[in-house]
């Protein structure tokens, strides 16, 4: 059904009463729109998807469902609203009053804080453009479309922001975030990860349960910026968020429970006999998870770095969950432990807490992705296998910080690089591993059946069956 | 079977699935009362301060938030309790009561009415309160224990032949039982026999479609528009086995009815009070007894402006279209929405209410209109969401406006 709006690009910023700001945006929306055709999903434009889209910020508006094209989603501009009097919770300005204009002196930092979490957004996009061709069901296609569509839709907020602050540098980083691609030689994402490839739908699943949860903790110490557009801008996508979080967990939970379905048919834990039978083994599966993790984990930048510093005391990036930290906000004379490499002993030396944020940072996601994959160890164990996923240690294949020079094997011994070569592919997915799991990608359509790899949800979208049409071909 | 009498007192508690919650803190975040909180492992609902508005429900990206357990008022499941979950824990006894047990001493809203109400009215985003000039609800006066028996005297199929959907007008009569309504008020109705575990059929609730002082004047009866349920929610073929008994009552058959229901949704009594209508489908019914009180009125020249938005697939398959036709235009002011007419473009209600933005807006902004939304729950959003469009345009603003109607008790709705 389409909706006649009143605007063309839907807000509630009162974008019509600024009229040159909302002229800007007009233009760049076909911009957008040509982007989103050249790179978005592979041949998907006349889909009709069940797809959940944000009419308002309020309870009642935000998870709006119904089935429409993809090129007709109403990517727009939401933040939460504005609170009265709010004050800024940390660093040298704590106390003054958040700002709703950039100051002069933050101005370059801030665009390029905002520069770099909005070319992830369309990054992932351009990542996943082939998936939709290798599905495992009608369900999961719907769920990496609506992943899509609100990255696209996140791209849309964090140009707002640029076009609505930044004056005519903010319009020209709005059109480059559109003319880089992920994974091409002359004109690259900024950031490492997202230039990977995601090649398969398992992939896929360990990057929305992992990276996407780095994009988790950095929009939730955004959303802590003096800088109020930017705040409640973040505010508003980490509800989104939540939603490609579960994704991924959801996801290779079902992986998980299949697998172990057919080892009790079995009675096998035969990495030969299981991909005999189409399920991915689960040594192979911690596979995945040790590289997602340890490349994810560079996303956070060096363990000790002047910059998180600085974008802490002048206010520009918070911690994760700032105000319900019981200190003094200021960190001037607190303490933080990082690991340290000496020698070839690895071990923790403690530094200035401001200097540490990075690794804070890195440690409350890493707490959170522990949590979910123990969540994911409740599967085997209720099969009565035995079986535990773990995290590799933080030291374990990484190529930011001061692990770069080393080699640390996932239980956190320090390796020579005799040890590496002749080890590293029992601890990360190998060509014939990822051959493997490319041959099991075959796509499965037919409402309510799932590709034999995967276990079917427990609950459909919106309260539907797990068998409704999420996605309509035409 | 009857309950032990320590269970008369349930309430239904609100709770979190720990085997699906992804831990996301979006419903903690968006809770407005505070009545959710998280340890390391799970997310837990605070009991005592959860007031069953629902705005958590929709944003959850799991689902693990629509959970909820009977408990007795009492001995409500703990914060302590909940933090050591891994899973739900089972249904208990409790969770199994239906019609035809006792779900609270007479006087008491029965658990499923008291779920029903709080999924239909979950759109307000807050309590809603009745008009200031609302007539005193009778509410409660008969329970799943202690029905009243009440005779078929009319059964009217209100679509087309040809239409995809089947919709009737019951109309029951009470004889010498006092049974008092007000438009906008539900009944129950409990379907003889049991279902297919052997249990007595749950009371299903219905709006009624009559004003207060009967379908026939100076009758103790009523009537109700009822539609019957062939498909489940996914489309299926499914049979409604109270819509479909509903239907099938032959004039004579008598019926078990619970209630009265419904304190908020019921409209001004004052003299130029207005009222805006907004529904679809069977949605109809608590329009249909507003607008019939005020047509009875008419000669009083009460004033005060009707306007009804009215969504149908087509003419055939909108209840009540012949004799709405024929209300006067300066007594009514008729919007009609039809999404399937061969032709035609598809319209929806707020397609309509949008083309009347000055009069919408000039309602919205008048103390003296009330507005009332019935129908199916997806209507709700897109209606909602014309009314902030239509505020913008006119330099107001709808999140600002929505909790000023509530409190003066103008704004109610009712979606299923």
């Amino acid at each position: 059904m389409s909706i006649n709006y009143s605007e063309r690009i839907p807000n509630n910023v009162n974008l019509s009463e600024n009229k040159t700001l909302q002229r800007a945006l007009e233009h760049w929306q076909p911009a957008f729109l040509q982007w989103w055709d050249d790179m978005g999903p592979d041949g998907s434009t006349n889909y009709d998807v069940y797809l959940r889209t944000a009419i308002s910020v309020d309870p009642t508006g935000w998870a709006h469902f119904e089935h429409v094209k993809m090129p007709d989603y109403r990517w727009g501009i939401f933040l939460t609203p504005q609170e009265a009097g709010k004050k800024i919770t940390f660093g040298d300005h704590k106390g003054e009053d958040v700002w709703q204009e950039v100051p002069g002196e933050y101005r370059s930092t801030l665009r390029r804080i905002i520069v770099t979490q909005g070319d992830t957004e369309p990054a992932s996009v351009e990542q996943q453009r082939h998936l939709g061709l290798t599905a495992p069901s009608l369900y999961d296609l719907r769920n990496l479309f609506q992943v899509n569509v609100e990255e696209g839709r996140h791209l849309w907020a964090m140009v707002y922001l640029l076009h609505a602050h930044f004056g005519r540098d903010g319009r020209e980083e709005g059109e480059a975030l559109l003319e880089r691609r992920s994974g091409d030689e002359d004109n690259p994402r900024i950031l490492t990860a997202f230039n990977e490839k995601t090649p398969d739908w398992l992939s896929f699943f360990m990057f929305t349960f992992i990276t996407d949860r780095d994009g988790k903790y950095q929009l939730a110490s955004l959303a802590e910026s003096a800088f109020d557009p930017l705040a409640r801008t973040c505010k508003f996508m980490l509800t989104e968020e939540a939603h490609h979080l579960f994704v991924g967990e959801s996801g290779i939970a079902r992986v998980i429970q299949r697998t172990c379905e057919v080892m009790q048919q079995l009675k096998t834990d035969d990495k030969a006999k299981l991909r005999a039978a189409g399920v991915i083994d689960l040594p192979t599966l911690q596979k995945y998870l040790n590289f997602h993790f340890s490349v994810t984990s560079d996303l956070y930048g060096n363990e000790v770095s002047s910059n998180a510093a600085t974008y802490y005391t002048t206010g520009l990036k918070g911690r994760f969950e700032e105000t319900k930290i019981d200190d003094d906000h200021k960190l001037q004379n607190a303490e933080y432990e990082v690991p340290e490499v000496a020698g070839d002993t690895l071990g923790t030396r403690k530094v200035g807490a401001l200097s540490a944020l990075n690794e804070r940072l890195r440690d409350d996601w890493i707490a959170d992705v522990q949590a979910g994959v123990d969540r994911w160890n409740r599967i085997p164990a209720k099969f009565g296998i035995d079986f535990k996923f773990t995290l590799p240690h933080k030291g374990f294949h990484r190529a930011i910080g001061m692990f770069t020079d080393v080699h640390v094997s996932p239980d956190g011994r320090m390796l020579s690089e005799a040890e590496w070569t002749h080890q590293h592919l029992n601890w990360l997915p190998s060509d014939e591993d990822r051959l493997y799991v490319h041959s099991l990608m075959g796509r499965c359509l037919e409402p309510g059946k799932f590709a034999n790899w995967i276990a079917p949800p427990s609950r459909g979208i919106n309260n539907q069956p797990v068998n409704f049409e999420y996605v309509r071909f035409n | 079977m009857n309950a032990p009498a320590e269970h008369a007192n349930i309430a239904r508690q609100h709770l979190i699935d720990p085997e699906i919650c992804i831990r996301c803190n979006t419903c903690e975040e968006i809770c407005p009362v505070d009545a959710i909180t998280h340890d390391n492992l799970n997310y837990v609902v605070k009991f005592d301060v959860c007031n069953g508005c629902l705005a958590c429900i929709s944003p959850c990206p799991t689902g693990a938030i629509d959970s909820w357990r009977n408990v007795e008022k009492a001995v409500p499941y703990t914060l302590e309790e909940q933090f050591t979950w891994d899973v739900l824990p089972d249904t208990r006894e409790l969770d199994q009561f239906e019609a035809g047990i006792v779900s609270g001493p007479a006087g008491e809203t029965p658990a499923e009415v008291q779920q029903i109400t709080d999924v239909a009215t979950a759109g307000h985003g807050g309590p809603a309160l009745a008009p200031w000039s609302a007539s005193h609800p009778y509410i409660n006066l008969y329970g799943p224990t202690n029905p009243v028996t009440a005779t078929v005297t009319g059964n009217y199929r209100l679509t087309d032949a040809d239409a995809s959907s089947d919709i009737h007008h019951v109309v029951l009569d009470f004889g010498s039982t006092p049974f008092p309504v007000l438009e906008g008020q539900s009944i129950g109705i409990i379907p003889p026999g049991v279902d297919e575990k052997g249990k007595p059929h749950l009371l299903r609730m219905y709006s009624v479609a009559s004003p207060r002082e009967g379908e026939r004047p100076h009758h103790n009866n009523l009537s109700l528009t009822v539609k019957r349920v062939t498909e489940d929610h996914e489309g299926k073929p499914a049979r409604g086995v109270a819509s479909s008994y509903v239907c099938d009552l032959k004039k004579g058959d008598k019926v078990q009815v619970t209630g009265p229901y419904g304190s908020t949704f019921l409209m001004p009594n004052n003299p130029g009070s207005s009222i805006m209508m907004i529904c679809t489908g069977t949605g109809s019914a608590p329009m249909r007894a507003m607008t019939e009180r005020r047509r009875r009125r008419m000669e009083l020249k009460e004033g005060g402006d009707l306007i009804l938005f009215f969504g149908a697939r087509s003419p055939g398959e909108l209840p009540y279209f012949g004799p709405l036709q024929k209300l006067p235009k300066d007594f009514i002011d008729i919007n009609f929405a039809f999404s399937r007419v061969p032709g035609e473009p598809k319209m929806y209600v707020q397609d309509r209410i949008r083309e009347r933005a000055d009069k919408v807006f000039a309602m919205l902004m008048d103390d003296n209109a009330y507005i009332y939304i019935c129908g199916l729950k997806g209507m709700e959003a897109g209606v909602v969401e014309a009314f902030r469009d239509i505020c913008r345009a006119r330099g107001a603003d709808w999140d600002t406006l929505r909790p000023q109607l509530l409190a003066k008790g103008r704004f109610h709705i009712e979606t299923y």
